[in-house]
């Protein structure tokens, strides 16, 4: 292990930058972040109203139901695979788990910690979590906590990757015999806090247009998370294998194809579920006759287009094996999402308003700077850690003794 | 740390998280009989002394122009609007309803809506963190929210809780020169207003509006023409809302234990599998990168 002094060397020179600053995607994001905290300057200094639309009616906008509704939906790519890998066993989709818990773990950093940009008294937040005060039969109460306790699980299913980047090898094994634990645990809150999303809106009956609200509205949010998350893993697949080329490992590439279809066939399949439930609640809910409307006609492309589609498409991709079939359907599926989230939380919310709430440039930039800056910390560690590199040579020196041990004690 | 130090750490989390109370305080536990108050449409002349009076009580600035808000604000707690109806003009008082179920109450992550024994809801200032999901909860849009404000708080009628306290009466009671307004105990109340729609079927129509809607509210009202006229929400249902979220709060602690207890079954036995062949299992600290050498 490197001294303190050592440490923190590396860790300074670790924060220059890699890689030439004057990249199309810098220059388009950084003017943005920019933008974007300069106008929460104003939102703190000024209130809400200064640079949102939001009203006593419409009272969650863009930063909730984009930010955190759709962007925490888009996380779930992280406990379906670290599901896979570690609690089915599926070690063909081993080398996408520390992206993809990575890209999980900082959705909820960035976009359930946009949550905080949206608070009126952002200063009491530590009510709920210190227990002067818990509102326990409230369903933000549980979202909140279990964002923060999956926040908690996340890190440390990625944490090893961060001891092999510091040098760290003891501390690397403790970590890393709590994966296991994390990841159930994780799986377990995320299946909680992702239908939780959908119960904050069950009291909302009334307000949000028939055709989109239900009873089931947990189980559609939960089930589409998984292909939400699948989705988004598929996508960022493709583009890591573009911009990290150099930083790929073999094992990265040479499972690619067949994650991606592996991937496709379990969205297909949950789409498949999704829109059985969907059609369950249209009928079930004796709401076929809203479809002639026009809000029923929005439906349907939201169904049709961009659920129906890419089931399609992922089917097809799987049976020709065609990753261009599967990147396409996950494109579509992705906008469905957004789609959906939107119609929930936006479109559908006070549909008959004579008002509508539309948001405000400043809203739309501070949630593409939150993004970007995501993006911007992905970056950063991939650059550094062993994300989609392969571990320092110790590591697997190490992994290969235990399981020598154990075999031993059996 | 391992699988059972883990699951100990699990339980502790799960206690914590697990166990909300389930209801949104329906019942009162004191045996205080809650108070209401009753509105008798047929009555209100709409001359707005009761927007003056709250204004008065409650500190907030002195309405200019209270016939042009038709809506409660944050700065004007009670707004009486004027509707044309089948049997002519009829104003009617709105404010805050003081659910016996709050639907703000059970949203609030805080507790900063508190149903007080006596009937009042109540906002709380050291305990909101201004997250306004009471407000997308609320099917009366009661809880009004100061946006332009960089220390925001909800706004929202208290039925003048310290009033009441104090053993006197909400101000707009107080004011109201039509008799329009009738304070007390909320059941006999109902009584009450059974009473006058028994005594005057023509005047009144059969149903007294907050005697059963969303469970039952606090503030109850009478009305000549049917409450669709005065734009009264009619499609809010019986049910207390918080029971619209209490069975998906009931399944949290039956997957918080199931779910970890099936998926640990499961990844034992797939492990177990791969001891035998791949002898690989044990450190699963995500090592990225295969087996093979490096080249």
């Amino acid at each position: 292990m490197k001294g303190a002094a050592g440490l923190w060397r590396f860790l300074l020179s670790e924060l220059k930058p890699k890689g030439s600053l004057f990249t199309p995607f810098n220059l388009v994001s950084v003017p943005i972040m920019i933008a974007a905290a300069v106008i929460l300057y104003i939102r703190f200094t000024h209130g809400l109203s200064a640079v949102t639309n939001l009203s006593q009616e419409v009272p969650w906008g863009l930063w909730k139901g984009l930010n955190v509704v759709t962007g925490v939906a888009f996380a779930g790519g992280a406990y379906v695979v670290t599901f896979l890998v570690y609690v089915l066993g599926q070690k063909r989709y081993h080398s996408i788990v520390r992206i993809t818990v990575l890209n999980g773990f900082l959705a909820y950093v960035f976009y359930a910690g946009a949550l905080l940009l949206d608070l009126g008294r952002p200063w009491k937040v530590i009510n709920p979590i210190i227990g002067n005060s818990f509102g326990v039969s409230s369903v933000l109460f549980l979202v909140a906590w279990h964002f923060m306790l999956y926040m908690m699980a996340a890190f440390v299913e990625f944490s090893p990757a961060v001891a092999e980047w510091l040098g760290l090898r003891r501390l690397r094994r403790t970590l890393a015999a709590l994966t296991l634990g994390a990841v159930v645990f994780g799986v377990t809150l995320s299946m909680l806090h992702q239908s939780g999303l959908g119960a904050l809106f069950l009291m909302a009956k009334g307000k949000i247009h028939p055709l989109w609200y239900s009873e089931f509205i947990p189980l559609h949010f939960f089930v589409s998370s998984v292909f939400a998350g699948l989705s988004l893993v598929i996508f960022e697949g493709t583009l890591s294998r573009r911009v990290f080329r150099s930083r790929m490992s073999e094992e990265h590439h040479a499972h690619h194809d067949d994650i991606v279809l592996g991937l496709s066939k379990i969205c297909a399949a949950t789409m498949f579920a999704y829109l059985f439930l969907k059609v369950l609640d249209l009928v079930h809910g004796q709401k076929t006759g809203l479809l002639g409307t026009p809000m029923g006609h929005w439906y349907l492309v939201e169904i049709v287009g961009f659920v129906l589609v890419p089931m399609a498409l992922f089917t097809e991709a799987v049976r020709w094996r065609s990753l261009w079939l599967a990147k396409t359907g996950a494109i579509l599926t992705m906008l469905g999402i957004v789609l959906n989230r939107l119609n929930v939380s936006i479109v559908g919310f006070r549909w008959t308003e004579p008002v509508r709430y539309v948001p405000t440039p400043y809203e739309v930039v501070v949630t593409l700077g939150v993004i970007f800056a995501e993006i911007w910390v992905l970056r950063w560690v991939i650059n550094r850690m062993p994300v989609l590199s392969e571990s320092p040579a110790w590591v697997r020196e190490e992994a290969a003794q235990p399981a020598i041990a154990e075999r031993v004690a059996a | 740390m391992n699988r059972r130090g883990f699951l100990k750490t699990l339980g502790l989390a799960g206690a914590t998280v697990a166990c909300p109370r389930m209801s949104g305080a329906a019942e009162p536990e004191s045996g205080v009989e809650p108070y209401g108050i009753l509105v008798d449409t047929t009555l209100c002349a709409g001359c707005n002394s009761c927007t003056y009076a709250c204004a008065e009580a409650n500190g907030l600035p002195e309405p200019e122009d209270p016939e042009a808000v038709t809506k409660p604000t944050t700065d004007q707690w009670t707004a009486v609007k004027t509707w044309k109806t089948s049997k002519g003009d009829v104003s009617v008082k709105r404010q805050c309803m003081h659910c016996v179920s709050p639907a703000c109450h059970s949203a609030c992550l805080t507790s900063a809506l508190d149903k007080t024994a006596e009937g009042p809801v109540v906002w709380r200032e050291d305990k909101c963190m201004g997250c306004r999901f009471c407000m997308i909860s609320c099917p009366f849009d009661g809880p009004k929210f100061e946006y332009s404000s960089t220390k925001p708080r909800i706004r929202k009628c208290v039925m003048c809780a310290d009033r009441l306290r104090k053993g006197g009466e909400p101000a707009c009671v107080e004011n109201c020169p039509e008799g329009a307004l009738t304070f007390g105990k909320r059941g006999d109340l109902l009584r009450t207003a059974h009473k006058r729609i028994a005594d005057q079927p023509d005047k009144y129509v059969d149903h007294i509006y907050g005697e059963r809607e969303v469970g039952g509210t606090s503030w109850l009202y009478l009305a000549g023409v049917p409450f669709e006229e005065l734009g009264f929400p009619t499609d809010v249902g019986e049910k207390p809302y918080p029971e619209l979220t209490a069975s998906f709060l009931y399944s949290v602690p039956m997957v918080l234990t199931l779910a970890p207890a099936l998926m640990l079954g499961v990844a034992r036995a797939t492990h177990r599998d791969e001891d035998e062949t791949a002898g690989e299992a044990a450190n699963d600290g995500a090592a990225n990168g295969g087996e093979e050498e490096r080249s």
